[in-house]
């Protein structure tokens, strides 16, 4: 984790940190269990295949996560994430690149909270937003 | 474009808040969430750490709200329980809203209301997405966070 992020110093179209993930499937069945999400497309290939996917699909819940992971990575330990989410536009599938990315799209202050708006998403091999989403996130003033 | 799948059941349900039970968030589930999406913040592992930060317990990581409590013969049909001729179902989009803070030890209560149906004729054919919102309450009452999600049927 970085040094603390101060609102003061944050600008509107900066960019966040990436954070770049790489799922084993090893990693979707952890999921499953941690979010009690058992449909078997994400660990079954056979059931995936069935249903007509070409391969064992990444949750799309498991990507929401790991935006709120880069948003929380980078506002901890002072910062909160206050509202984050996405639409699951495109699949992802294991062993490849998934990366996180966010832009600073506004600040504003309401009452005492110092907030940070941003535009999030996750990027496949291809260059394809496959999650893009919005979120809010109070940071410390300095 | 078929005949609409929109029952006048699924009609009377929209802005209707229904139960959606209980979850409890554990320090188990903190720590196997927090392992799953790859955290390595120690507020989500170690409680002196999250108590050190200011946080009475371990932090549910951004997401995590308490795990579901299933019974098998317990009912709780995915979809919302309509009936609709679609066998196919693919999580939309999801946000969540927080707050409050969510800690270990927390029972967390839902309701669940439908905000809208649409169908749509697409790439995967004539589908179905129901869009939800879900608030989230504490023990003591405290509104936590809200979630709002789409489900296309196809």
């Amino acid at each position: 984790m970085a040094d603390q992020t101060y609102w003061d110093d944050v600008n509107e179209g900066d960019s966040i940190p990436e954070l770049r993930k790489n799922c084993s499937t090893q990693q979707l069945v952890h999921w499953a269990a941690a979010s009690g999400d058992f449909y078997q497309i994400h660990y079954d290939l056979g059931f995936a295949k069935n249903t007509g996917l070409d391969n064992i699909i990444v949750h799309g819940a498991l990507k929401n996560a790991f935006l709120g992971q880069l948003l929380h990575d980078w506002a901890a330990p002072g910062g909160v994430v206050r509202e984050f989410g996405c639409e699951y536009r495109g699949m992802d599938y294991p062993d490849q690149d998934i990366t996180c990315k966010g832009v600073v799209t506004a600040k504003s202050v309401e009452g005492d909270d110092h907030i940070i708006e941003l535009d999030i998403w996750t990027e496949n091999p291809d260059g394809q937003k496959t999650t893009p989403g919005t979120a809010r996130v109070v940071l410390p003033a300095r | 474009m078929a005949e609409s799948v929109i029952t006048d059941e699924m009609k009377a349900a929209v802005g209707v808040d229904v139960p959606g039970g209980t979850s409890e968030v554990t320090t188990s589930g903190i720590r196997m969430f927090a392992r799953a999406v790859g955290y390595t913040d120690l507020i989500f592992y170690d409680e002196d750490e999250a108590k050190k930060q200011g946080y009475s317990g371990l932090v549910a990581p951004p997401g995590y709200l308490g795990s579901a409590i299933f019974r098998p013969g317990g009912g709780g049909a995915p979809g919302g329980g309509f009936s609709i001729p679609y066998k196919r179902i693919l999580n939309g989009g999801t946000t969540y809203e927080y707050l409050a803070p969510v800690i270990a030890g927390d029972t967390i209560t839902s309701f669940s209301k439908v905000t809208d149906f649409r169908e749509r004729s697409g790439s995967r054919g004539d589908m179905l997405i129901t869009y939800r919102e879900t608030t989230f309450k504490n023990q003591d009452g405290t509104v936590v966070a809200k979630m709002r999600g789409n489900l296309i049927q196809y």
